[in-house]
Formats: C-alpha cells, sequence, structure tokens
C-alpha cells in the first residue's frame, strides 16, 4: 500500500493569471479556479464571464458537461473509487458500496458533517494494482471491502 | 545556442558519468503505479539508509519497466557492476537489500529478480536476466525501449539513448521525404481504428489551410492523450517514462506537415504524466528542440498541454477539438474530417500518443526497419495493458500478429482459476472467448471476431466473472459517457442498460436477448460517433460467445460466478471448510458463526454479499448457490456444480 504524493503545482495566486481572455480558455480556467477554491461558485463564473465575455449559461453548460468540475463545497476528505475495468473485475463495485455502507453517502455525495465526499471515477490507470481507492490524493492498490473498513477508521 | 552535437557529446558524457561511475546507482520505479504500490516510501527509506551510514550512491527515480505486479521495483548497480533488480520491495527489504549490496557487496542472488548485464554476469552471479523473466521475453521493445531505464525528467538521458537523432534526420530531408519514410513503415494508428498514418499527414500536408492566417499558423498538431477507455494505461506509461519520444514524434509531424503550434491533451486524471510533460517542454525550449529557428533550422514550433476535464467522449477526434476550443466536448458528424478542418476551422494532425511515440523510432531508423516486425499489414509492435486476473500484470508491446494465447500464457502466465474471456479494445470492444485464443493479434482479425484492436486494453476475465455483468458495466460507463447529442446513443445505451437491470435482477425473459440485439444493431447503424456506434459492441460479442451465460439468468435465475447480487445465496461447503476462522474474522455484518476447527455456517438472511469471506477463503469453501425459490432439484446438493 503506497502514496501518490504529486508536487503542488497550485500557484498561490489569483487563477486568472496568465490567462489573457480569449474564449477558448474556459476549461484552463475553470480548472484553475477549481484548484485555488476547490470548487466553482457563483460568484467565480460571474468572474469568468465579464473576463472572457461570455454568458453565464455558456459557462455553466460547458462546465456541468465535464465531471471534473464540482459546484459544491466539498468535504474534508475526497475518497474517489476507481470503476475501470481492471477494477470492476478485481472488486471495485463491492468497495463503493463498502464505503457507502460504511459512510452512508451516495457517491457524488458529502456526508452531513463535512468530513467526506465520495466520487466513482471511470479509470485511476493504475489497473496492474486493481481495485485501487484514492483518498486525498493516496492510492490504494490492491484492495478488498476488508482492508477499505481499516482504510476507512484511519481517516475517522 | 550550443550545436545538437554539443548537445549530445555533454548528454552521452553524464550518462557514462551515471552508468560506468564510481560510485553505486539505485534506481527505482517511480511512476504513478510504482507509487501506488508504495515507492515513495521506499524513496524515504533508501535515503534515509544512505545518511544513516554515510553512503554516497546516485538514486534514479525512472518510469514503468512493464511488469506491473513485480512493483515497487528497486534495482542496485555496483561500480563496474551491471544493474540487479528487486521486486515488491518493502522498506524492510529495501533495508537489508541496500545493507547487503552496498556495505557487503553481496548481491543476494536469492532474493535478485534479474540483471541488465551480458550473459557472462548471468553465470558468474547466479541472476537470471531481467529480459530474460518469461513476462519479458517474447516482448519486443521499441516503443518501451526507454521506459523504466532512463530518467524520464532528464533530457540527457533521452539524447545519451539516441533521442531526437530522429528528428535531426528529418530536419535534413524534405516533409515530403519525411511522409515517404513513414509510408515506407506502415505504420497504422495507435488509436485503435487503423488508419494508415501517412495517409492522414499526406492529407494534412496537402490541405492549402486558411489563407486568412499568417502562413506558419494555419495548421494545427494534436497529440491525443485522453487516454479514456478504463482498463488502459499505455499512454500514462509511455508519457510518465519516456515523455520526450512523444514530443520529439509531435515535432517531427509538425515539420512534416508544416504546422507551426502543438498541443497535447492530456487526461486529467494523470497529474504526474503533466508535470513530467511541462518538464520535458521547458528543457526542449532550453535546449533549443522548440520555438523559433529550432537547431538553426527555418522551422519553428511550439507545444502546449491542455488538460482533459474527464469526458470519455474527447478521445474522439471531433469532441476533443470541441473541447480544445472551450466548448462542450460534443463530437459533430465527419466529413469534414480534422485533417482538413479542424480546430478552428484549419487543418489539423490527431495522432494518439502512441502513434507519436513511434515516429521517432521510425525516423531514425527507416520505415524498412519498422517492417521487420508484425505481419506485412500490420507492422510493427503494439503496447499493450495486460490486467485483470492474469498473474503477471502490467504493460507489455508486442509485434502485432502475436496469438492472445501466448499473451496470455506466456507472457501473463495464465489465470489462477480457468480462463473464461479476454476483453480488448476497452469499453467499445468486445469478449473474446477461449475459442478464440488462436487469434493472432490484428486489426483485421479483432474486427472479424467481432471485437476491436482499440487502443490496447486486455482485460483478462476467469470463471468468477459474469459475462452479463460485464456487459451491463460496460453499458453502464457508455450510458454515462453518452454526451446526449444522437438519439440512437442517448436512448440505445438507455435500453440496453434496463434490459440488462431486468435480466441482472432476476425478472429477464427470453425475448430480451432480441431486444438487445435489435437495440445493438440500431445504434451500430445510426449513431454520430464511433462511441455510439461500438457501444454495444460488448453485448454483442457477449451474446455471441456466451449466450448460454445470459440464457442462465433468464431461465434457471441463476448467475453461477456469483456477481448478480439477486441471482444466489452464499452457503459454506461443509466437506470444504477446515474451521480456520479467516472468513468469520472478515465478515461484518455477523452473518457467519463457527467455532475454531469445526465446519463454519453462514446465515443467509444476514449476508450482505460483500465477497469478503470469499476472498480470504483459501480452500474456495464459500460457494454461490442458486436461490431456493428458483432452485432446480439437483443444484443445492451440488450434483450440478
Amino acid at each position: 500500500m503506497g502514496e501518490v504524493l504529486f508536487q503542488n503545482n497550485v500557484e498561490q495566486s489569483l487563477p486568472f493569471e496568465g490567462f489573457s481572455g480569449k474564449p477558448e480558455e474556459l476549461i484552463p480556467l475553470l480548472q484553475s479556479f477549481q484548484k485555488t477554491y476547490g470548487y466553482i461558485t457563483e460568484e467565480n463564473v460571474r468572474q469568468i464571464a465579464h473576463f472572457l465575455k461570455v454568458s453565464e449559461s455558456h459557462i455553466y453548460g460547458v462546465a456541468s458537461f465535464y465531471s471534473q468540475f464540482h459546484f459544491k463545497k466539498p468535504g474534508d476528505n475526497t475518497i474517489r473509487v476507481c470503476l475501470g475495468t481492471a477494477c470492476h473485475v478485481q472488486g471495485g463495485e463491492y468497495l463503493s458500496q463498502e464505503i457507502q455502507k460504511t459512510l452512508g453517502l451516495a457517491p457524488g455525495e458529502t456526508t452531513p458533517d463535512r468530513r467526506f465526499d465520495l466520487h466513482e471515477v471511470a479509470c485511476l490507470g493504475c489497473c496492474a494494482l486493481a481495485a485501487v481507492v484514492e483518498i486525498n490524493g493516496k492510492i490504494y492498490s490492491k484492495m478488498t471491502p476488508d482492508k477499505l473498513r481499516d482504510v476507512l477508521k484511519e481517516h475517522e | 545556442m550550443n550545436s545538437f552535437k554539443d548537445l549530445r557529446d555533454a548528454a552521452f558524457s553524464r550518462w557514462e558519468a551515471l552508468v560506468n561511475g564510481d560510485i553505486p546507482v539505485i534506481y527505482l520505479g517511480a511512476a504513478t503505479c510504482g507509487r501506488a504500490a508504495g515507492a515513495l516510501d521506499i524513496l524515504q527509506t533508501i535515503q534515509a539508509f544512505l545518511e544513516e551510514r554515510h553512503i554516497q550512491a546516485r538514486i534514479v527515480q525512472v518510469g514503468c519497466i512493464g511488469p506491473c505486479y513485480l512493483e515497487p521495483l528497486m534495482d542496485v548497480a555496483l561500480p563496474g557492476r551491471p544493474r540487479v533488480s528487486y521486486a515488491n520491495v518493502t522498506p524492510e527489504k529495501a533495508r537489508k537489500i541496500l545493507a547487503s549490496t552496498l556495505v557487503e557487496g553481496d548481491l543476494l542472488p536469492k532474493m535478485a529478480r534479474g540483471h541488465f548485464g551480458d550473459d557472462a554476469f548471468t553465470i558468474q552471479a547466479g541472476i537470471p536476466r531481467f529480459f530474460d523473466l518469461p513476462m519479458l521475453k517474447p516482448q519486443v521493445r521499441v516503443i518501451l525501449r526507454n521506459c523504466g531505464l532512463i530518467d524520464p525528467e532528464e533530457i540527457d538521458h533521452y539524447l545519451a539513448k539516441d533521442g531526437y537523432l530522429g528528428f535531426m534526420k528529418v530536419l535534413s530531408m524534405t516533409p515530403e521525404q519525411v511522409i515517404a519514410e513513414l509510408k515506407d513503415s506502415r505504420l497504422r494508428g495507435r488509436g485503435g481504428a487503423g488508419f494508415l498514418t501517412y495517409k492522414k499527414w499526406e492529407i494534412c500536408r496537402a490541405a492549402s489551410g486558411d489563407p486568412r492566417y499568417l502562413k506558419g499558423d494555419s495548421k494545427f498538431i494534436i497529440c491525443n492523450a485522453d487516454e479514456g477507455d478504463p482498463g488502459a494505461f499505455m499512454n500514462r506509461a509511455l508519457i510518465e517514462s519516456d515523455p520526450h519520444a512523444v514530443l520529439e514524434g509531435m515535432l517531427i509531424g509538425g515539420y512534416a506537415i508544416g504546422a507551426r503550434r502543438g498541443f497535447i491533451y492530456v487526461r486529467a486524471e494523470y497529474p504526474l504524466a503533466v508535470i513530467r510533460l511541462k518538464k520535458a517542454i521547458q528543457q526542449m525550449y532550453a535546449y533549443g528542440l522548440l520555438g523559433e529557428n529550432i537547431q538553426g533550422s527555418v522551422f519553428d514550433f511550439d507545444i502546449a498541454i491542455q488538460e482533459g476535464a474527464g469526458a470519455f467522449v474527447c478521445g474522439e477526434e471531433t469532441a476533443l477539438i470541441a473541447s480544445l476550443e472551450g466548448q462542450r466536448g460534443m463530437p459533430r458528424p465527419r466529413p469534414p474530417y480534422p485533417a482538413d478542418n479542424g480546430l478552428y476551422g484549419r487543418p489539423t494532425l490527431i495522432n494518439n500518443t502512441e502513434t507519436f511515440g513511434t515516429i521517432p523510432h521510425i525516423m531514425r531508423n527507416g520505415g524498412e526497419w519498422f517492417q521487420q516486425f508484425g505481419t506485412p499489414e500490420n507492422t510493427g509492435t503494439k503496447t499493450f495493458s495486460l490486467v485483470g486476473k492474469v498473474r503477471h500484470t502490467g504493460l507489455i508491446e508486442v509485434p502485432l500478429g502475436m496469438t492472445l494465447r501466448k499473451i496470455i500464457y506466456e507472457i501473463g502466465g495464465g489465470t489462477k482459476k480457468p480462463f473464461k474471456a479476454v476483453q480488448t479494445g476497452g469499453p467499445l470492444g468486445g469478449c473474446l472467448s477461449a475459442d478464440q485464443l488462436d487469434v493472432p493479434i490484428n486489426y483485421e482479425s479483432m474486427r472479424a471476431n467481432g471485437s476491436i484492436m482499440g487502443s490496447g486494453g486486455l482485460i483478462v476475465m476467469d470463471e468468477d466473472t459474469c459475462m452479463v455483468g460485464m456487459a451491463r458495466y460496460f453499458i453502464g460507463f457508455a450510458q454515462r459517457e453518452s454526451c446526449g447529442n444522437c438519439t440512437p446513443c442517448r436512448v440505445g445505451t438507455r435500453i440496453l442498460m434496463d434490459t440488462l437491470d431486468k435480466i441482472v435482477s432476476g425478472s429477464g425473459e427470453p425475448e430480451d436477448l432480441e431486444i438487445l440485439l435489435r437495440a445493438a444493431d440500431t445504434m451500430n447503424k445510426t449513431a454520430l460517433c464511433g462511441l455510439g456506434q461500438a457501444a454495444s459492441n460488448p453485448v454483442t460479442s457477449s451474446l455471441r460467445y456466451f449466450r448460454s451465460e445470459y440464457e442462465a439468468h433468464i431461465s434457471e435465475k441463476f448467475c453461477r460466478p456469483a456477481e448478480c447480487k439477486d441471482l444466489f445465496e452464499y452457503h459454506i461447503l461443509a466437506e470444504r471448510c477446515s474451521g480456520c476462522g479467516l472468513c468469520l474474522e472478515v465478515c461484518n455484518t455477523g452473518a457467519i458463526q463457527g467455532i475454531w476447527k469445526e465446519v463454519h455456517t453462514l446465515d443467509v438472511s444476514k449476508c450482505s454479499k460483500c465477497r469478503s469471506c470469499v476472498g480470504v477463503c483459501a480452500r474456495n469453501a464459500i460457494t454461490g448457490f442458486p436461490l431456493p425459490s428458483f432452485s432446480l432439484p439437483g443444484i443445492l446438493d451440488g450434483a450440478s456444480l
């Protein structure tokens, strides 16, 4: 079981920095806001609309198309269960069900105490070490419902 | 600016100093898969060990060498001796290996997995060659030749391995000669469709572009690294382990079609790949391999990275272009093809990451050289991610035309439980059964057998995998990822999903199979893009080879692999149970009861079917049985098992 720590490439500057205001910068700009604030607020959308000179509805249209963007404040701990094909074959769905049962939340939701949120993702690219669960950027490989219970306890 | 020769010479001497120097070198596989297996803990252990013992050694973080089941891999190269690789290293094991090798000079032949030296060393040290391991021996490494051997964040390592030689050769050729060389190689697009790569390049070269734009900026190059197929990670591994190979391929493409700018569209789920690409691009600018007047020529080129935002359909080229333009990633009908009318309406060359990764080798060695691998119509090698229920999982590269049997049994080491099926081509591909194992892998044979080559995911399934559940999984994926633009895909995936839901919940009827096939056929003939046309492949291929399993779900209401929760219940087979108590320990619903050394029992009403107990039982005593209400005589007493 290991840890995936990526360098923190979030610049602690304004999310607009490095952008020139062309409409095709919308997706990188949304990514920049989400990296800075953790999610996209209504205020952010207004700011981006003003900056790029496009309508707010256009921004919602684009942002809601991509599964990466969130409009709700995330919980303290983000759990992502991989449901890629290799993980499916190795029982990824059982992992998701285990988390749903233990924490009492459905995929895409945040627990009422804002401690956890759960996402089911298509593939984290660690297929040879399936099934995997990622918690706060740390990948837990070759998971079983049984091992997962211990991992969840660590985060409680 | 230094000349290319100076850069290359300097890179050579730095590489020589590393591999033939007088201090030991420790190599650590630290791509995402290595990290997930714990490579970063090992890195800390190595650093702490060297500091405690005051030992001088270089640590090189390399990419993925392929056999992921051996991760984390740590290699030690003592001065004057080849690299020796140790597998499945834990921090404790790492300390032991380092103490023996670095302090005592003992290479621990029993623990060593393989070395990278010559045959003489095999006899001398009693360690096999790493590339002679059963998983690696049948492979041919062209695209992956540097993966796991060099530091992907060091452009000098790439240069020392003949990197950018292909591009320098191209600079002395005309674009037409470059395309002719590519034509000679008969390389086909590695994204899965198998279109001859040179044709795309030729069309792009010939396209006049929009005269309103400056001459240089009228065409674009896009590298498709939006590897969305769940179960496939070849592009991630290649970018994380050898990013310059892909970038060199783009550079050559830019020169050949006359583009001034390139984009590389990477999945957002691959943060390490993005970091490595950013570093590699910076290094290219510093070495005068990007920017204006590259290496003193008149050729200008820039490469920008765009991160995807989590949409599978963006792997489709027209959807990818829409996404790059800041739109919703929805495909549009083709023609016009992007080669005529692509990004911002200008001619655009889109190739897969692996295609670009292959180009430098073709240019350096010539198109004819490439033909020696594979078969006449399917030249070259192809990378696959071999995952699922095989013993040796990982990233492999084989010449096209190798049989699935050789890949699964020789390279993959076979399955623990009896083999059932292999899914090729990702979620839009198909399942092949044991009868198709002798089919050679190439674009045509895969299609003829109801699957596709796709980008190269091979997911192996054993008898514990339910094929109906598998089809339902893929349709669920296609349904979630359908952009909703065209009706056949939007409604078709819904019909397939509802019907499969009905079957796996036990209310399936015989005519449902006909409904599945009709919906699949309509989607295949009428959907707008590749996703919708191929989304039904998993259903049609599994119906073709595993129809009896569908029928068992419908008529017997039984899922023999014990996956569809409504169609079985677990029981403990008394004659197999040894009373070891492992299942009791992992059961968190209190369904399992029993005393040490005595046969345990399972209370069906409390069982949540989480499969934890099945996973720990060494004697396969916990087995799925048909539900009593549906059971047919003779099944419960095990007669038909």
